[in-house]
């Protein structure tokens, strides 16, 4: 008899992913498959609108990554105006795409997984919460609150919004810096860093209480990809691709995000709309590959600022080769804001950085254009075809929660076939799938769990398709 | 103003008021700093009195009036801000916003349109209305502008700007009630037309952002209407 746990569904707010985990007649689990069954259609949507709109159009996408699709479009927008966009611009749009990671990065960190990290796996759902969090470590919900914060308050103090700002526009952004801004944001950096640096050091501190999850949660050799400056460094806006093998060698650098389509292959599976990309010359499924902060931090030769690389030389000593737990996306978050942070000030000092000059101007001058960068959960792509009057007639995207699909999978799986034994649904293991889905900061658990767990719903159907078990939580 | 014109004197909303015999009564109360609500009426053009939104309550007078297209009479009695009044403009506008896709966040004319700033300051909440949600064709043949038929309110500012002032007659009202769309000459492409001049006055006095200048990203789109009372007036100088 086969059997079948079904998990649905796994959020709130995009609520229509489930997971579901088929066992052998042994009860053994055999495999285990994470649908998304939701489809948007933003393809679709934006089809014969003017290219120029798609910046905005695209960030509504999300409400918690907006600027990183408004970034990634903008990107492909400006080759098909292809002109030469202001070094200045380049420059704000780089400070908005880290801030913007900083706040994304503290939103998963402190708000969805800091009550699993602080109070354990097995707390009371009730108390497993950023409220929980706030009576036993407040200084920790605090720091989370703070950091987020300063990543939303740059972000209004460049872009005029904190969400949906429409300040990123084709050929460069639609105004510049102004010196009392700058002062701002240099104003906020030191609390900032020093956030961040308390942060690390109790995580460090802790860290060894989950040798067990970091055991389990998605440790498996997978390649990792990610964007890389030309000396090798962390860069989240340009650059050219880079992938690495689980030992941590160069498989393929310098890769030109333009031609995604010779390396990179989308395979389609019935159980879910994400589609699943992989490494074309390994093909399928081996050509499996992770992407965002952990494969940023896997795939660099430094990050590029002073503290951001002691605590990524004491990361990479966890393991030989590349990191290989997906339970190290949380640490790997860390250690990328407090890059942001740094990043951000470095950034600021630039001499031009108040220049006026910010925006080329620009008709449509070539037909297609590709964009990408690095998103907080990873490598974002955004792919248009326009007519020659500029309208829209066709896109692609791969987000980030795409590429790690494969991986998402195989983690579930893993940790399901060390807690899921018998015909019994167990609440311990239901709240590591949750957590393991978690350590990728999927899009879809976006501000799920910032009021409480994922609502879940699991049934163990056997063959025949009856339910066999069922628990309901949400 | 020719000599024989009269006077004559009436009250709006209980303030009472002189006026030209020749004007209108949104003219009047405008010149006496009472808000009537206009999308299709705008100095310099004539009125159509196409939107309703102007609508206001005569005294003695069974139905609600345009005050763009009414002339005022000797003694008239107006209410501009009754409730029926602002009940009928919530529901006009209601019907404006689910006619077409007018989808503020992502319009290029975000922050400065008319049919926006309208909806917020007569206090319209929601759309009761079912949403048409258009799939119509956008026109970028032009060089310089774009035409977006998803957010024409069929206010024929265009059209009469284009007629009136430009003398181009490019735009026109094709088809009836609902079906009634906006076309450039004889339903071309907006770049394949003959007359027109690229003046761009059409899409200046566009409330919305149906009519829009190429290479704008959202919210950037923001018109400038101050030139036709000008141009109106130098006309009739000239005359
Ligand atoms: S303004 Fe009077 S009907 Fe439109």
């Amino acid at each position: 008899m086969t059997q079948k746990i079904v998990i649905d569904p796994i959020t709130r707010i995009e609520g229509h992913a489930k997971i579901t985990i088929e066992m052998d007649d042994q009860g053994f689990v055999r495999d285990a498959h994470f649908h998304i069954t939701q489809f948007r259609g933003f393809e679709k949507l934006v089809e014969g609108r003017p290219f120029h709109e798609m910046p905005s159009l695209m960030a509504r996408i999300c409400g918690i990554c907006p600027v990183s699709h408004l970034v990634a479009s903008a990107r492909a927008c400006d080759m098909i105006l292809a002109v030469h966009v202001p070094e200045t611009a380049i420059n704000l749009r780089r400070i908005l795409n880290l801030a913007q990671l900083i706040q994304s990065h503290a939103l998963s960190f402190f708000y969805l997984s800091s009550p699993d990290l602080l109070l354990g796996m097995d707390a009371d759902v009730a108390k497993r919460n950023i409220f929980g969090v706030i009576q036993s470590n407040p200084q920790l919900a605090r720091d989370g609150i703070r950091l987020r914060q300063f990543g939303q308050q740059v972000i209004e103090w460049l872009a005029g919004k904190r969400i949906h700002p429409a300040w990123v526009v084709p050929g460069g952004v639609s105004a510049p810096l102004s010196a009392e801004n700058r002062e701002k944001i240099l104003a906020a950096i030191p609390e900032a860093l020093a956030t961040i640096q308390r942060t690390l050091d109790w995580y460090k501190g802790v860290l060894d209480n989950f040798r067990e999850e970091a055991r389990l949660f998605g440790n498996m050799p997978t390649m990792f990809m990610g964007l890389v400056s030309p000396d090798g460094e962390l860069e989240h806006l340009r650059g050219k691709l880079r992938i690495v093998d689980a030992v941590g060698n160069i498989v393929a650098d310098g890769l030109e995000p333009e031609h995604y389509q010779d390396y990179l292959g989308e395979a389609a599976e019935s159980w879910t709309y994400l589609k699943s990309p992989y490494y074309k010359p390994m093909g399928y499924p081996n050509g499996m590959y992770r992407v965002g902060p952990l494969a940023r931090l896997n795939i660099i030769n430094r990050c590029g600022t002073p503290y951001a690389d002691q605590e990524w030389a004491e990361f990479r000593q966890l393991e030989r080769g590349a990191v290989l737990s997906s339970f190290h996306y949380h640490y790997s978050r860390l250690i990328e804001i407090l890059y942001g942070i740094e990043r951000i000030e470095q950034i600021l000092n630039h001499p031009d950085i108040l220049s006026k000059k910010v925006r080329a101007f620009a008709g449509p001058n070539k037909l297609e254009g590709i964009g990408m960068s690095e998103a907080p959960r990873g490598t974002l792509m955004h792919h248009y075809k326009i007519d020659e009057n500029g309208l829209v007639q066709w896109v692609n995207l791969i987000i980030a929660t795409g590429h790690n699909n494969l991986a998402m999978n195989r983690s579930v799986l893993q940790v399901a076939k060390h807690y899921v034994k018998g015909e019994k649904i167990q609440e311990g293991m239901l709240n590591r799938v949750e957590a393991v889905i978690r350590t990728y900061d999927p899009c879809l658990s976006c501000s799920t769990h910032a009021a409480g767990q994922m609502p879940l719903n699991i049934e163990l159907i056997n063959s025949g398709g009856e339910v066999i078990d069922q628990v309901i939580r949400g | 103003m020719s000599p024989t014109v009269r006077v004559k004197t009436l009250t709006i909303d209980g303030q009472a008021v002189g006026a030209r015999e020749d004007q209108t009564i949104m003219q009047v109360a405008r010149e006496n700093n009472i808000f009537v609500p206009a999308l299709c009426a705008i100095e310099g053009l004539t009125p159509v009195g196409a939107c309703r939104l102007c609508i206001v309550e005569v005294k003695g007078v069974n139905k609600l009036l345009p005050a763009c297209a009414t002339r005022i009479e000797e003694g008239m009695e107006v209410t501009t801000n009754s409730e029926r009044v602002a009940n009928y403009r919530r529901t006009i506008l209601e019907m404006l916003f689910s006619e077409g896709n007018h989808i503020c966040s992502v319009c290029v004319s975000n922050g400065h349109c008319e049919l926006q700033t309208l909806a917020k300051k007569l206090g319209m909440t929601h759309v009761r209305v079912p949403y048409r949600s258009t799939m119509r064709r956008v026109d970028a043949s032009h060089e310089r502008f774009i035409a977006d038929p998803n957010r024409c309110i069929l206010c024929t500012r265009c059209v009469r700007v284009c007629d009136e002032i430009e003398g181009a007659h490019t735009w026109d009202v094709m088809g009836r009630g609902i079906n009634s769309r906006i076309i450039t000459d004889l339903s071309q492409p907006w770049g394949d037309s003959d007359s027109c001049t690229s003046c761009g006055k059409c899409v200046n006095v566009c409330p919305t952002g149906a009519l829009f200048e190429k290479g704008k990203a959202v919210s950037e789109m923001s018109k400038r209407q101050e030139f036709l009372p000008y141009l109106t007036l130098m006309r009739e100088g000239k005359k």
